[in-house]
């Protein structure tokens, strides 16, 4: 039997691809979001303030909100998030801040503080108000590696306590996984670079874009030609399934696929299977096979070793995606791709159970499912390689990520690191956190430094 | 089934549910709906003398509070502004067409006896239940020596009550103003005036809002406001407690009360009526949502009175009146402490919060190492003042329990601080 793989762009006619990537989650009017904030209690010692990791005075900005003072509000949130725009649009808020609302207990329905989040960001953003002056500038100046939520976030702080700081950027456009990775229909209208472009005119920050730590540049210079060092490199390389036919054409790991989405000038020039098989169990296999889905892909299958909730996207996001006619399947692993002359054409999986040790274990029993394409998200992880090239020193790793301590520094004095790159939960608003604090564990050390001085 | 039918002054009707002297029942049309709707009568809309007033564009105004539209409501309104001939001949085909109900007519005319003499003459005319006396308008009207403007004086509010009674055999109530510091006294005028009745509360002078854009009180006419009429579910807490006050008063002797202001529901107006009123009379409610709120009035009243096992209105009239006592009737020696049900607890720490912040510091706010946080009444501390039942978002969550055990009834009356005190008898005894 021969096999001509069916992978095309333009299965969607031109005019309905802007429905289909449409805002997932349309924004409040403002009756709406004044109704929703009275729904919020004001509680003291708020739940959700602890869920928050950036910290946000949730009951503070939703009361503001309620009173017709957004632009208070906005800045209740950006002066603890900075990318509280996107975190609104992006955070799984059904496992923090929205899943420990107190409204929770009684009535199953969170106040919705993430929609209230972007409600009063988008007033300040429509405004282009920029809330923040820089303190008097402190002479000193930091170099940020990546330009992902982490430095974003560590470059604006820096930048309002009055530090000079260059932030250096292997791709072209800053933003990190803002701007290619999250989900287009997260994050519609171009909002990843208005938010960018929000974070850079606060003035004080240099983007050089093009510039790759290891390549261009090293650590050693930036330490030896700035103050401090912030890196905020992310993750940078992709897990292997390990299996026979991972080289065949049609098969990639989603992360590039999503990366190419986002930056396709139109969604039409962009090529998706009619079969899809996705494998893995995360926010990138979920982003992965509905957007195949959203590009008019016929079968769209998402397999994962094991069962629904030990997946790492949260349940909503599994049902957004089974909504959108992503067939999930559970406990189950491939073994192999089977191509034709040189392209895939099915993946055969081994079912899978836990064995009485309760360690994952494959059952034996197998079965395959037809694919144009195939789609590879079972993790990303991080590589120390651009630390290491022409390296005196070489940062201490746990766990395969930079080791920092509590104030973000790793074991090389001054070199600090958060997001991604470090160890922790994957999030944009954890990123954010991470970049926040280094930005003030940075700060205080320079500033002590010139004290000692 | 409860017997929901109401003997008022004499006027009769077949639930006590009226609506009040306003634009609800201004016209024929209105009030035509309304009855068809179900009400049990209505107060028409106020008459008045020679050329019909003129009202402004623009005049409403409202409190929303956290998303709740229409919390109060005010208006600039005038009396009715249609002519007195077609208002009477609306009035008369309405009594033709529903015969079962309360037809009683409003009445404001200047301060002198001929001009009430004449108006009296028209309004048993038109075959209306009874009369209804506005000396409540606090605006527009009480600037030309009508409404409140008499009902601040208690003699002009007796002098007046009693030409009607002389020159009309219709039942004659008396609406008070709330705009005076003490209502028994225009109410004792009416009683001695011979008033068949009172209604209150008339509207309560307010600004309710000020334009910030504009720099003027709304609602705003051409860039400037007035002082309005305030009503709508915030007044009802003041008008019950004139009613009260009003029932329980020796001088009043038992005179029926229509009880007036922020009624919405059955169950407002079972509060009402508890304090003694006789009948409610509805506006802003029905302004709001339109007649058909009437079907849940009659229908959750009745319901209620058989729970309760009350067979007619008259089972519960006034049942609250003898347990509105003055602050110094209170038992100093009742002592109750807040309970909070750890089961139900939602941990919003508002109890905490008010009570630390703003009262007594009886409530702890503990949290574990998980993060979970734990609200614990601290009883020594704590006054029975109710502020953290009253703000915990959760019904039943937070409660008070009476400690006071086998002690005795103490009054501020005989209180030891007091020096004014009387003795109790024990201590009278020795
Ligand atoms: C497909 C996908 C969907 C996701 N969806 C969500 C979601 O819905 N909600 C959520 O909260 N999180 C989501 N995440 C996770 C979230 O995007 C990341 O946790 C977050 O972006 C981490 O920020 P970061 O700054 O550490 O890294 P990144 O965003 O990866 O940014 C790192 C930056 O550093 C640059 N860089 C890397 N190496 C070098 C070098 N050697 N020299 C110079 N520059 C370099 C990169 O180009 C990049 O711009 C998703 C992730 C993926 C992959
Ligand atoms: C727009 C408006 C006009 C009113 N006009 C009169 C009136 O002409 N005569 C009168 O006695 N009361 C008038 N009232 C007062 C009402 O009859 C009633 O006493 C008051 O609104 C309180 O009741 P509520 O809280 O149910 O509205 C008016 C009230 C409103 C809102
Ligand atoms: S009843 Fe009053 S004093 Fe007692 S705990 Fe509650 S708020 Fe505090």
């Amino acid at each position: 039997m021969t096999h001509v793989p069916d992978i095309a762009p333009g299965r969607l006619a031109p005019e309905d691809y802007a429905k289909s990537f449409d805002d997932m989650a349309p924004p409040l009017n403002g009756r709406q979001a004044v109704i929703e904030a009275s729904r919020c209690y004001f509680c003291y010692d708020a739940p959700c303030v602890d869920a928050c990791p950036t910290g946000i005075d949730i009951p503070g900005f939703i009361r503001k909100i309620g009173t017709g003072n957004l632009k208070g509000s906005a800045v209740t949130i950006l002066e603890q998030n900075i990318m509280g725009g996107m975190c609104a649009r992006v955070c799984p808020t059904e496992i923090l801040c929205e899943g420990s609302c107190v409204r929770n207990t009684a009535e199953s329905k969170p106040v919705a503080i993430g929609a209230l989040q972007r409600h009063a960001t988008d007033w300040l953003f429509e405004r282009d108000i920029q809330p923040f002056a820089r303190q008097p500038a402190s002479g000193r100046r930091v170099a940020v590696v990546g330009a992902g939520p982490a430095g974003l976030s560590c470059a604006h702080r820096l930048a309002q306590l009055g530090h000079e700081v260059t932030v250096f950027e292997a791709q072209e456009k800053a933003g990190g996984l803002n701007e290619y990775g999250l989900a287009a229909y997260k994050t519609p209208g171009g909002f990843a670079q208005r938010e960018v472009d929000f974070i850079l005119s606060i003035g004080g920050i240099t983007v050089e874009t093009g510039r790759q730590l290891g390549r261009d540049l090293f650590l050693e210079e930036l330490r030896r030609d700035y103050d401090a060092v912030f890196l905020g490199l992310g993750h940078n390389a992709v897990n292997a399934l390990g299996v026979e036919g991972e080289e065949l054409s049609g098969v990639m790991n989603a992360v590039d696929f999503i990366a190419g989405l986002r930056q396709a000038g139109s969604l039409a020039t962009v090529p998706v299977g009619r079969k899809v098989v996705v494998i893995g169990g995360g926010n990138t296999a979920i982003d992965a096979a509905t957007q195949a889905r959203l590009l008019g892909a016929e079968d769209v299958t998402l397999v994962y070793r094991r069962g629904p909730e030990a997946m790492s996207a949260t349940l909503a996001e599994q049902e957004w995606a089974q909504t959108n006619g992503v067939r999930i399947k559970h406990w189950a692993m491939p073994r192999r791709l089977l191509g034709w002359q040189g392209a895939v054409k099915e993946v055969e999986f081994e079912y899978t159970r836990l064995d009485e040790a309760g360690r994952l274990a494959g059952t034996g029993e197998t079965f395959t499912i037809l694919a144009d394409q195939v789609f590879k998200a079972i993790g990303q992880r991080f590589v120390p390689s651009p630390l290491t090239a022409n390296a005196l020193e070489t940062l201490e790793l746990v766990d395969g990520r930079i080791a920092v301590n509590e104030e973000r520094e790793t074991s090389v004095p001054g070199v600090y690191a958060g997001g991604d790159c470090t160890a922790g939960i994957d999030l944009t608003v954890s990123a954010v956190q991470h970049g926040k604090l280094a930005a003030h564990a940075i700060d205080a050390r320079l500033r002590a430094v010139a004290a000692a001085a | 089934m409860a017997d929901i039918s109401s003997t008022f002054a004499g006027i009769r009707s077949p639930n006590p549910f009226w609506l009040a002297s306003a634009p609800p029942t201004d016209k024929e049309v209105n009030v035509v709906r309304a009855l068809k709707a179900g009400w049990g009568g209505v107060v028409w809309k106020t008459l008045g003398e020679g050329d019909p007033v003129v009202n402004v564009s623009s005049r409403y105004g409202a409190v929303s509070y956290n998303g709740t539209r229409i919390a109060g409501f005010n208006n600039i309104e005038l009396i009715t502004d249609r002519p007195l001939d077609v208002n009477l001949r609306e009035i008369k085909s309405v009594k033709k067409q529903f015969p079962d109900r309360a037809i009683v007519v409003s009445l404001m005319v200047p301060c002198n006896e001929e001009s009430w003499k004449t108006i009296l003459a028209a309004v048993e005319d038109t075959e209306a239940d009874g009369i209804e006396l506005n000396f409540g308008c606090p605006h527009g009207m009480s600037e030309r020596g009508m409404g409140s403007a008499v009902g601040q004086v208690p003699e002009y509010v007796e002098m007046v009550t009693r030409w009607c009674k002389q020159y009309s055999r219709m039942p004659v109530i008396v609406k008070l103003t709330p705009n005076i510091t003490n209502i028994l006294g225009p109410a004792r005028a009416a009683v001695a005036g011979g008033a068949d009745a009172v209604s209150l509360i008339n509207t309560i002078q307010s600004i309710v809002s000020v334009d910030l854009d504009l720099m003027a009180p709304t609602p705003t006419v051409d860039g400037q406001g007035t002082h309005g009429g305030y009503c709508g579910p915030a007044v009802k807490p003041i008008a019950m407690r004139m009613v009260g006050d009003i029932a329980r008063d020796r001088t009043c002797a038992g005179i029926p009360i229509s009880g007036i202001g922020g009624v919405s529901t059955w169950r407002d107006a079972a509060e009402f009526m508890a304090l003694g009123a006789g009948t409610v009379q509805v506006c802003t409610a029905a302004m709001h949502h339109g007649f058909r709120i009437v079907e849940d009035m009659i229908d959750g009243l009745s319901n209620w009175m058989d729970a309760k096992g009350y067979a007619t209105l008259d089972d519960f009239r006034g049942l609250a009146v003898p347990n509105y006592v003055s602050w110094e009737n209170l038992n100093l020696n009742y002592k109750i402490v807040a309970r909070i049900d750890q089961d139900l607890c939602i941990k919003c720490g508002k109890c905490h919060i008010g009570c630390e912040d703003t009262s007594h510091q009886a409530i702890a706010h503990m949290k574990g190492a998980d993060g979970l946080r734990r609200y614990e009444v601290i009883d020594d501390e704590c006054v029975g003042c109710n502020l953290c039942m009253l703000a915990c978002p959760v019904d039943g969550c937070i409660t008070m329990q009476r400690m006071d055990v086998n002690q005795p009834k103490l009054t501020w009356k005989e209180h030891p601080n007091n020096p004014m005190r009387q003795k109790v008898p024990a201590e009278a005894a020795e």
